[in-house]
């Protein structure tokens, strides 16, 4: 039972990982809590059902499709509901944030309409993994590990999802345009002064955390085998969470507090089953208690200048 | 002489505040020129518009490139000035704290495709300033005063500008350290460097100017070579405390 949970709460953390790296991103470099993101996270799931389940085209290619398709709906937000907004307060892009949000949720409602609709999983991914074959069961038995049902999904998701968490670290601490991310943050006007074109630097990281999120909302839509407009909103405000926790403007800071938070979820129903009714619960009380006790998050730094 | 840079009639507004009122100059190739006066006279207004941080002004701002090429400034984004060829290293340095000191030399190179020449500025730089390359891993913040100020020319210089705009280098460094800095940026202008120099300092900018502006309350008061200003009474009792 605890390595089929250990599982379990590894892929739902290094989801809640990979979502809160897009709300890290955009708010080290805009301090823009960018509502939106839940939703291209929606947008990614919707976009591969219709591509591999309405249209039936392959796997590979629906996700392809379906990623590509989110990150421009994330490029179109920054450009409509973000970019006209950068010279005005930031409680405007705040409110902005707010507005697309609401704008996508009742846009799927009407264009996918508001029923769940069920992801058929493909066979390869959902045939249990023959692990009586690879571990003898009594060897199982011997260590207390018990009989263990796991399915490839379950070791894909947080595998894929590390890789490309080391991926995006490689660009923005490898790369050009990394450099050029990891200034804005600091200083917009300095970098613009140094030849960087900041609102191409800033769509690009649009693009990077929308590609990040639709993944994640393909993989939420093989685990939780059904799409509808409003999948977005819990998901969204944990992985927020998992952000703040994890020190919010640091990736590495995300990914950890996403990966603490799905393991307080599952852990916490797995020991204390009457208390599942409380799980989504556990995340606020997690936020709450991490705020009042080191407010910059794990990994975050306290933005101090030299002058 | 090649007139570089050629402002005319410059105003500046902020909110009601008139802060430029018709200023006008000019910088021919190779010169260093600079602009003193108080706190507040419209230097840095006149800097920054250049540069094009400061928007909505009036009058015109035309600059040479490189190939003799005539370009009108006006309103262009500041990501455009690096391109042409103007870079500045901006008031309070700016470094960024945050990322390694060749990481902020490299940033002042962004514009650029031409890797090894890119890398053979970078190795200009830390000639220049070889108290950069023994700190090259380490981060910006934690550089003193001079360093960061050296660090900020330096970053300047990577985008291999023909018109290096400098503004208030002097401030908040140590006497000693005004002399070294100042003496590095003669020998900039030694190798070829067209330098607009924005100063407090009167004196010592005065000192290796070719040509000065003296500014107040936003407009210009007297100008001249740098040797005429520094004999000129007014500039004298006013700026030079003689």
């Amino acid at each position: 039972m605890f390595v089929q949970n250990f599982f379990n709460a590894l892929g739902l953390g290094a989801l809640y990982g990979l979502i809160a790296v897009g709300y890290t991103m955009v708010y080290g470099i805009l301090r823009l809590i960018n509502f939106a993101h839940g939703d291209i996270f929606m947008l990614g799931a919707y976009f591969v059902f219709f591509a591999t389940i309405q249209y039936k085209l392959p796997w590979a290619l629906g996700v392809a499709l379906a990623i590509g398709g989110a990150t421009l709906c994330g490029l179109l937000v920054d450009r409509i509901a973000y970019r006209p907004l950068r010279g005005a307060p930031r409680i405007s892009a705040l409110i902005s944030a707010i507005g697309v949000s609401f704008f996508l949720q009742n846009l799927g409602v009407v264009v996918f309409t508001g029923m769940p609709r069920a992801v058929i999983r493909p066979r390869e991914l959902t045939n249990p993994l023959p692990i009586k074959d690879i571990i003898p069961l009594e060897f199982l038995q011997a260590g207390r590990i018990g009989e263990v049902r796991l399915i490839p999904l379950a070791i894909w998701v947080p595998v894929v999802s590390f890789l490309l968490v080391a991926v995006l670290l490689w660009i923005v601490y490898k790369t050009k345009p990394g450099l050029a991310m990891r200034a804005i943050s600091r200083d917009i006007e300095t970098t613009r002064l140094m030849g960087v074109s900041v609102d191409r630097v800033i769509a690009l990281t649009f693009a990077l955390g929308s590609a990040l999120a639709a993944f994640a909302g393909i993989m939420w839509a093989l685990r939780y085998p059904r799409v509808e407009p409003f999948m977005g909103v819990i998901p969204g405000f944990k992985a927020f969470i998992a952000a703040v926790f994890g020190g919010i403007g640091s990736i590495p800071g995300a990914m950890i507090g996403g990966l603490i938070l799905g393991f307080v979820e599952i852990m916490s129903v797995a020991f204390f089953p009457h208390l599942s009714g409380y799980r989504d619960a556990f995340a606020f009380i997690l936020l709450i208690f991490i705020l009042l006790v080191k407010p910059t998050g794990l990994l975050g730094e306290r933005m101090e200048e030299k002058i | 002489m090649q007139i570089v840079l050629d402002v005319q009639n410059l105003n500046i507004w902020y909110g009601g505040i008139h802060a430029v009122k018709g200023v006008s100059l000019s910088i021919e190739k190779g010169d260093i020129v600079t602009l003193i006066g108080a706190n507040g006279a419209g230097k840095s207004s006149t800097i920054r518009a250049i540069a094009g941080l400061v928007k909505g002004y009036r009058g015109t701002i035309q600059y040479t490139d490189a190939g003799g090429t005539q370009v009108q400034l006006n309103n262009r984004p500041p990501e455009d000035m690096v391109r042409m060829g103007i870079a500045l290293s901006p008031e309070g340095r700016r470094i960024l704290p945050h990322l390694t000191v060749e990481e902020n030399l490299r940033l002042g190179a962004y514009s650029r495709k031409d890797k090894a020449e890119t890398a053979s500025d970078m190795e200009y730089v830390y000639n220049l300033f070889p108290r950069l390359r023994e700190r090259r891993g380490q981060k910006g913040g934690t550089l003193s005063g001079g360093e960061q100020q050296m660090l900020a020319v330096g970053r300047a210089l990577m985008s291999r500008p023909d018109l290096l705009m400098l503004d208030e280098p002097s401030l908040g460094l140590a006497p000693k350290l005004v002399g070294e800095v100042f003496g590095i940026i003669r020998e900039i202008n030694r190798q070829g460097k067209t330098i607009l120099l924005v100063e407090q300092n009167a004196l010592a900018a005065l000192s290796i100017a070719n040509k000065a502006y003296v500014l107040e309350v936003g407009a210009t008061a007297v100008s001249g070579t740098g040797e005429e200003l520094l004999q000129d009474p007014r500039v004298r009792d006013a700026y030079l405390g003689a």
